[in-house]
């Protein structure tokens, strides 16, 4: 296909003797929203790390727009910097404001001028609302703020891919929502994204395609109608019936 | 009126029980008071034994009297709470107010009251206190050690003009701000020494070369600290990362490096600075002994930074590595902006411990023949006509100490409430 923009090819990875990814295949298209979803310890996060090379892997290909990441890819972060990642915990940078956080980048890894930085971010800010935050500093700021500021923050770098790393698994339940929003609107923009959750109501709104993994293994890959109608192997079954 | 326990004072006598009590409190203050400044025995009519021990009695009966739990009044409550919780902090508290009152006396005497500062040679000191005369006259050796007495100027002026480029910051713009960092780590360090060889060391425009034995005192010390300080500071924050670094050539050489230099003592590394050095360099090539010494005190002291560094860095979540690294930063971009600024504010303290323990440390270059203030004390106390004065001289040294380290000390914990953020 010649519009994939991430594909990843026989993909092992061990971390010491434990085997965290086995023979993992996957294409991604752009545009396309993908959940990823299964037991914690099932590789999850890895995968999605290892996108962007957070982690390494030991086997296989994973080419992203092109680039294959290797041990001596020169650019990766060129790479990185079109590939966005949310986190769990957030991860802001606690000794700048959130509008410092969100232009530090643009400034200093793709050159921006200042000034078109601070617009640019304050127009993303605005998009997750919380453009009247943008002076002060992280710990001032709610969990469900923080987190929509660091989707901010990873979209000023204009990225070509989205990863989110179970973006609401530390938040409480209040604050998930206006998490899920501003990730909803970033879908309808036509981001690509890959997203790590367990919000299975998401997943039916948002995603082409759901991921089930266990084991380091992806067990399961359907179209997002199917992979909740009639789910094919009996693990899928046990795990859907017990988070719906 | 309710019935009075002495064993019990309770809120119902509340009056009953605080006049009395802090009566005793003040008879007992006011016993120790009088002897201690006035040599008056208000209880000579005891036997010794129990007039030594009577401040003490009436004290601990007067304080438990008015232990009055819940009084009502404010200051009763606070200061029971503080000093006054029970019999054992009552004795404790006693100790210390007593303490106080007797030392005073003594130490009044020997620094104010009997001490001397007239005159201008030994016999003037008469009195049974401090000699301060010996101070004033040798004040001028101990700031500026052998420096010619009519070109001290010249320390005066370099020094009034390092302190004001050091205020340079608060004078920027919003424009030249982003070059404050640049400003004060690589071109105030060149300025202060250029500023220092040409117009304390001469020898050029006109100005008489003065050579680096002449230096000393008090100007030697903040020379040397100064020096110290700039240099090992950045040396010490590239071991660190090196320490860390993922490339085995730059972690090991870091390593030997911290462990090296960490692990002699620094007098060794002083004498082996000014007697081994100079073995192994070529025969025409001559370095200054205070360039030497403050080499060596940079490379030594950088060690311990770097590992006092290296505690902030390890303190960071890696989300603050994975964050910086996910949006295409480098590894310089990464520490610049996000890691050292983060891990340096953790380590404030640990950073003005070790700076503090620099400083304390200079006096050790008498080794190599320099004479800081300690150094030009030694000489001085040993000077045949103003023999027997060391106490002077060293009391001076530590109070000049004090301040220096006492200042540094607020200023580190400014920076840490400046640079506070709540995470």
């Amino acid at each position: 296909m010649s519009d994939s923009i991430i594909e990843i090819k026989n993909v092992n990875k061990w971390f010491g003797d434990f085997q965290v990814l086995k023979d993992i295949n996957l294409e991604v298209q752009q545009k396309q929203k993908i959940v990823v979803c299964g037991p914690s310890g099932s590789g999850k996060s890895t995968l999605i790390r290892c996108i962007n090379r957070l982690e390494e892997h030991q086997e296989g290909n994973i080419i992203v727009d092109g680039n294959e990441l290797t041990e001596d890819t020169k650019d990766i972060e060129k790479i990185r910097a079109e590939v966005g990642m949310v986190f769990q915990q957030f991860n802001l940078f606690p000794h700048l404001s959130i509008l410092d956080n969100c232009t530090l980048a643009p400034i200093w890894v793709k050159k921006m001028p200042k000034k078109e930085a601070e617009e640019l971010a304050m127009n993303q800010l605005k998009q997750v609302q919380i453009v009247d935050q943008a002076n002060k500093f992280p710990g001032q700021l709610s969990g469900g703020q923080q987190q929509r500021c660091a989707i901010a923050r990873a979209l000023c770098m204009q990225p070509k891919i989205m990863l989110f790393d179970e973006p609401t698994s530390a938040l409480d339940p209040e604050m998930i929502k206006e998490v899920l929003d501003a990730m909803v609107n970033l879908a309808k923009q036509g981001m690509t994204m890959i997203v790590v959750t367990h919000e299975m109501g998401f997943a039916k709104e948002v995603a082409d395609e759901v991921i089930f993994m266990d084991e380091g293994m992806i067990v399961e890959k359907a179209n997002t109608k199917e992979f909740f109608a009639n789910p094919k192997s009996d693990r899928t079954k046990l795990f859907l019936s017990q988070i719906l | 009126m309710n019935k009075l326990n002495f064993l019990k004072p309770d809120k119902e006598n509340l009056t009953t029980y605080l006049y009395s009590g802090a009566f005793l409190f003040l008879i007992a203050i006011l016993d120790v008071f009088l002897g201690a400044f006035f040599e008056i025995n208000i209880t000579s009519f005891l036997p010794d034994f129990i007039s030594f021990i009577l401040p003490f009695i009436l004290g601990v009966v007067g304080l438990h009297l008015i232990r009055i739990e819940f009084s009502g009044i404010n200051n009763l409550d606070l200061l029971n709470k503080k000093i006054n919780t029970n019999n054992f902090n009552a004795v404790l508290t006693l100790l210390i107010i007593f303490i106080i009152i007797k030392s005073i006396p003594p130490i009044m005497s020997w620094f104010v009251l009997d001490a001397n500062i007239a005159g201008d040679t030994k016999e003037a000191c008469t009195g049974s206190g401090a000699c301060w005369t010996y101070i004033k006259i040798w004040l001028r050796r101990f700031v500026y050690g052998m420096y010619p007495n009519e070109l001290q100027w010249r320390i005066n002026i370099s020094f009034v003009l390092l302190i004001a480029l050091a205020f340079v910051g608060y004078f920027a713009t919003e424009k030249l701000k982003k070059f404050l960092t640049l400003y004060y780590v690589i071109i105030y360090p060149i300025i202060a020494f250029i500023l220092i060889y040409y117009l304390i060391s001469g020898g050029a425009f006109g100005l008489v070369w003065v050579e680096t034995g002449a230096w000393g005192g008090l100007s030697l010390t903040f020379i040397v600290s100064f020096f110290c300080l700039i240099f090992c500071f950045p040396l010490g924050m590239f071991l660190a990362l090196g320490r860390r670094s993922v490339l085995p050539t730059v972690r090991y050489i870091s390593i030997g490096f911290i462990e090296f230099w960490r692990g002699v003592p620094l007098i060794t590394v002083l004498f082996m600075s000014s007697v081994m050095f100079p073995m192994f360099l070529p025969e025409d090539f001559f370095m200054d002994k205070l360039v030497r010494v403050i080499i060596a005190i940079s490379l030594f002291e950088a060690a311990y930074v770097a590992e006092v560094i290296r505690g902030g860095l390890q303190a960071l979540p890696r989300g603050q590595y994975d964050a910086a690294k996910s949006l295409g930063m480098g590894y310089w971009k990464m520490h610049i902006f996000v890691i050292l600024p983060q891990a340096l504010k953790l380590v404030i303290p640990g950073i003005a411990n070790t700076f503090l323990a620099l400083v304390k440390d200079t006096p050790l270059i008498f080794v190599v023949g320099l004479l800081e203030i300690v150094g030009m004390l030694n000489l001085a106390k040993t000077n045949p006509k103003w023999l027997g004065f060391a106490m002077e001289g060293y009391v001076f040294a530590a109070i000049i100490f004090w301040i220096i380290c006492y200042a540094m000390s607020r200023y580190s914990q400014n920076l840490e409430l400046k640079y506070k953020t709540e995470r």
